[in-house]
């Protein structure tokens, strides 16, 4: 693993421990239903300081069970991740593809030419560098 | 977690709704000039749009003992600039209003305000900041998508108490209340969202390296120094 790869999971086990611990910890256990949302906590707090206030609007569409609310919810964190992956995945692609472009290029253009682009190709380790390496030395299409 | 549908009296929910339309307006401008003039920004506006949309789902169990989400909305409002986040947050807390019943449609101008308006300023203006001041980019991401989420929560909490004051404490009292509620909750998943964010961009200068100098996020000798040191 590259360091920046272990930078990174080091990141993502970080926000899962922020994750895990209230519950491991029983952070919840002081309330009659722990770990509720707190928009619905709210709304109890409003009930407490206005007890005569009633909503005067209710939601036009109101997800008929938590089965369905939760897929829902699935569904906006699927189409989010879903487009991410899309974008990182279009990326690494491109940049992969440039940088075949360059080589192949490269073995068809005059000797000069050649010798240089080798020359380059063979400081970037044959191409096969990692990631980092690879698109400090091909820029995307796009820049 | 937003203020739920209802739940903010009529005259608040226009109020919030009239302050919050000249930004959103603004935001539209500001998306429709920068897709114009660099249609290539596009895919990357998608992706900011993306990542609020993934955090803004992701329910997350907190040290309070309950649960609340992330915004999302530090990452955009970095590379965009506040206004276009205005937008792409206030669209996300449309689809919550309109599928899922979170949120709401009266309270969407409340809501749009302060996670699609203030968030994004606040968490921009400490990332501007903090970089203005030398800090490493990351330094700055981080605290930048940190304040962006906690603000929002913070103007919730304001909300809340301006429209329900403690009959005995007055608005200071709810203040309290709600903040304990919504800002206590929210200090560990602001911790997250910043980590997040700064992983996203770590990604993010490794794969669109010509957008983020284009952005402004990367200056050229920032990027050549970047460049010298994983070379």
């Amino acid at each position: 693993m590259s360091r920046n790869t272990k930078i990174n999971a080091l990141l993502l086990l970080v926000v899962a421990a922020l994750a895990v611990l209230p519950l491991a910890l029983g952070l919840g256990d002081h309330k009659e239903e722990p770990f509720t949302g707190a928009d619905g906590e709210a709304e109890t707090a409003i009930t407490e300081l206005h007890p005569d206030y009633e909503p005067w609007f209710s939601p036009l569409y109101e997800p008929p069970s938590g089965e369905i609310e939760s897929g829902l919810f699935s569904l906006q964190a699927a189409l989010g991740a879903g487009f991410l992956a899309y974008y990182f995945g279009l990326r690494r692609g491109r940049r992969q593809g440039a940088a075949l472009a360059k080589e192949t290029q490269a073995k068809v253009v005059g000797a000069k030419t050649a010798e240089a682009v080798e020359a380059k190709a063979s400081a970037d380790g044959g191409g096969t560098g990692s990631g980092a390496t690879r698109s400090a030395s091909v820029d995307e299409p796009g820049a | 977690m937003h203020i739920a549908e209802g739940y903010l009296p009529p005259v608040h929910a226009a109020a919030w709704g009239v302050a919050s339309a000249p930004f959103i307006v603004h935001g539209v401008r500001a998306l429709t000039r920068e897709v114009r003039s660099n249609p290539e920004s596009t895919l990357l506006l998608g992706a900011s749009g993306a990542f609020t949309f993934v955090l803004s789902a992701l329910k997350l169990p907190s040290v309070t003992g309950s649960c609340s989400h992330p915004t999302g909305t530090g990452l955009g409002a970095i590379l965009f600039r506040p206004p276009i986040m205005a937008v792409l947050g206030t669209i996300t807390l449309l689809f919550q209003a309109l599928l899922l019943a979170h949120g709401g449609l009266t309270t969407l101008g409340a809501n749009a305000f302060s996670m699609a308006i203030v968030g994004p300023w606040a968490g921009y203006g400490t990332y501007l900041l903090l970089r203005r001041t030398g800090a490493p980019l990351m330094v700055a991401v981080f605290f930048g998508a940190f304040v962006a989420d906690l603000s929002t929560y913070c103007v919730t909490s304001v909300q809340l108490a301006l429209a329900f004051p403690d009959p005995a404490g007055g608005v200071l009292g709810a203040l309290a209340k709600f903040g304990g509620i919504f800002a206590v909750t929210q200090l560990p998943l602001a911790v997250s969202e910043g980590l997040l964010t700064v992983l996203v961009m770590r990604l993010l200068t490794q794969s669109s390296k010509g957008d983020l100098i284009r952005l402004g996020v990367l200056g050229g000798r920032t990027a050549e120094r970047r460049e010298e040191a994983t070379a």
